[in-house]
């Protein structure tokens, strides 16, 4: 089965699309309202936090990162799907990505917004966001540039913003496209504007190529880097549980699968929230599967070798850490990381189920739910075990704010996500076209090839 | 002289090519085939650059640019404010570490080479303009354009290799 129809007019794709932007099905209200309740619990949570204090969050002095940071992280992982799908697939030439990239992309981008909101959340004074910028000795603030939390900040700023150029840069030509159908009113003066002037002539499709690609090599390197470095605030330090040579592959390995995850759950709504059912194929969504499940294995096999280092180590203390995840108050939860992250996978290596939606939607939530569990189960065992018994603090457990933020959190990304699809295209409407033609192209000279070889003439 | 400004479009590459294939070909007195022809297409065709001849990008000249200059402002910041640390006790510690400094000055490199590199491209591709005196919204759909503009005797000569090759449309404006 082809990934897409080789026959589709580029008309049609244009219609398609646009389409999304102005007629999805109910669902989409449906997806909106909910979201905006969700978020609404959170700056409810926020606002009450900020009125009372740091301390309604229930962390303490052992737990001082609680669910904020586990969830910083994961929604730092969360961005690299649109890195994997735009930059590396497409330096690999997997031309399938075409039509889905782009809600990869800004899946990234809303997902490192979301991300750097629990940094503001986290320091209970919000006001004073830019302590954490890694700007030289103003106000004698001697900023250590050793520290990988310094780090960690300005990788962020530097993967956000090359992210939303990225975006953007790639956005153009179908911004073009929309200028030019859209009738008068907000949209067409919004399209008008971002498309800067494009009309596709070949010295800006020229230089277009060859920016995007730079973009996309440099991208590469910086999502590697940003979770290595997400990775180096945990490896770094002396804690049981995280002083761990294997954190910067594993935390990236972690990442990937996670937005793998995501993007399926993202494609199946999609799909169906604007009709896109000849553009996110099956076969597209079964490629993605598989890719999703090989990332999976490494993730477990990553896992694996994180305890047998840790049990085979003459570190009583990490020892005990490990043995307190799978015994202790947190069992279930890291048995549930297990289970997620490692189990419900291989269900994906029936070919069945590589096509089911139904079925697929269910997974992908489960792994997602997994993989939350994995940056909660690094963050929290450690500080309720570390290496002095007087800071052992076993029941620990978040108040309902820190879950009402983790809560609202999906709230705003969807929010955003799906405001972003409304207003701009999700699916690349002239990479579609690209693939279509060269696909058509490569069928009619397989064809021509045929005919040729059938009547004895072919060139071997 | 006055020029006049002509837009053919042709609704596939095979055509198009053709067409400045034969403009090429033949010399049209006050039409400069170099200069003076742009071809519009709604998606990235390298064939395109093909029969178009050689034209350089210099895209990557800027990439390469911000990306050095990133990487020695984010290295020499840092440097500059460690520095400081003259006056402080460091305990024996480099005062300008380098294998963590690199990681900074790894990121600024980064953030350098992609900041300049859309810079690069806004300037290399002519961007943001103005549109160009004919411009047809099926170039953005499913048709592929070729634009030229030429001396007012040239014109017909011009229009006849276009309707020659089966043009779809010939749109012509009188330039300045």
């Amino acid at each position: 089965m082809k990934d897409i129809r080789e026959d589709i007019a580029w008309a049609k794709i244009n219609q398609d699309v646009l389409k999304s932007l102005e007629n999805p099905r109910k669902l989409y209200w449906v997806i909106l309202f909910v979201a905006i309740a969700m978020v609404g619990v959170a700056a409810g949570c926020e606002i009450y936090q900020y009125n009372v204090g740091m301390g309604v969050s229930d962390k303490n002095n052992s737990h001082v990162w609680g669910l904020y940071i586990a969830t910083f992280i994961f929604w730092i992982g969360m961005s690299h799907s649109g890195t994997l799908l735009s930059a590396i697939l497409h330096l690999m030439h997997a031309d399938w990505r075409k039509p889905i990239y782009r809600f990869a992309e800004a899946m990234t981008t809303f997902s490192l917004m979301t991300a750097g909101l629990f940094v503001a959340v986290h320091l209970g004074r919000v006001w004073q966001i830019y302590y954490a910028l890694p700007y030289p000795n103003e106000r004698g603030l001697w900023p250590n540039f050793q520290s990988p939390l310094l780090w960690d900040a300005m990788a962020i700023f530097t993967y956000l913003s090359s992210s939303i150029l990225f975006l953007y840069v790639g956005m153009i030509p179908d911004l073009a496209i929309c200028r030019d159908r859209m009738h008068e009113g907000w949209r067409k003066k919004l399209y008008t504007w971002l498309s800067l002037g494009w009309e596709g002539t070949d010295r800006q499709w020229r230089n277009f190529r060859v920016t995007y690609l730079t973009i996309a090599c440099f991208l590469i390197p910086l999502a590697v880097s940003v979770h290595s470095i997400v990775a180096s605030d945990f490896a770094m330090s002396q804690q049981p549980g995280w002083h761990i040579t294997s954190f910067p592959p594993y935390f990236v390995a972690g990442a990937l699968y996670s937005g793998c995850a995501a993007i399926i759950t993202l494609f199946i709504i999609l799909r169906y929230v604007f009709r896109f059912e000849e553009y996110m194929t099956l076969p597209i969504l079964k490629k993605i599967v598989r890719l999703t499940f090989a990332i999976s294995m490494v993730w477990t096999y990553l896992n694996l070798v994180e305890f047998a280092s840790v049990w085979y180590s003459h570190d009583q203390a990490s020892k005990d850490v490990l043995i307190q995840k799978a015994s202790g108050t947190y069992a279930p939860f890291w048995w549930g990381m297990m289970f997620c992250g490692s189990v419900v996978p291989l269900v994906m290596a029936f070919k069945r189920v590589q096509t089911n939606i139904p079925v697929l939607f269910a997974v992908s939530l489960l792994l997602n739910l997994g993989m939350w569990l994995e940056r909660w189960m690094i963050v929290a065992p450690t500080f309720a075990h570390g290496i002095y018994p007087w800071g052992w603090d076993h029941d620990q457990w978040p108040s309902f704010v820190q879950w009402g933020m983790v809560f609202g959190s999906f709230g705003w990304f969807t929010l955003l996500f799906m405001v972003f699809c409304k207003v701009f295209p999700s699916v690349s409407m002239y990479e579609v076209k690209e693939m279509v033609y060269h696909r058509s192209q490569a069928t009619k000279k397989l064809e021509e090839t045929g005919k040729f070889a059938a009547a004895g003439k072919g060139a071997h | 002289m006055s020029k006049r400004h002509l837009l053919a479009l042709y609704s596939n590459f095979d055509e198009a090519e053709a067409v400045v294939k034969e403009l090429r070909s033949a010399s049209i007195k006050g039409f400069d085939v170099n200069h003076d022809l742009i071809v519009k297409s709604p998606i990235e065709h390298p064939e395109v650059e093909e029969f178009l001849g050689n034209k350089p990008v210099y895209v990557q000249w800027f990439t390469l640019g911000g990306a050095l200059m990133g990487g020695l402002l984010g290295f020499f910041l840092i440097s500059g404010a460690q520095a400081n640390f003259y006056a402080q006790i460091k305990g024996g510690k480099p005062i300008v570490p380098f294998p963590p400094n690199f990681v900074l000055t790894y990121e600024m490199f980064i953030l350098g080479g992609v900041f300049i590199s859309v810079l690069g491209f806004l300037i290399c591709a002519g961007l943001p303009a103005r549109r160009s005196p004919l411009y047809s919204a099926k170039v953005s759909e499913d048709q592929i354009g070729i634009l030229v503009k030429s001396d007012e005797s040239a014109a017909n000569s011009l229009k006849a290799i276009f309707a020659k090759h089966h043009a779809l449309e010939i749109q012509e404006e009188a330039g300045k």
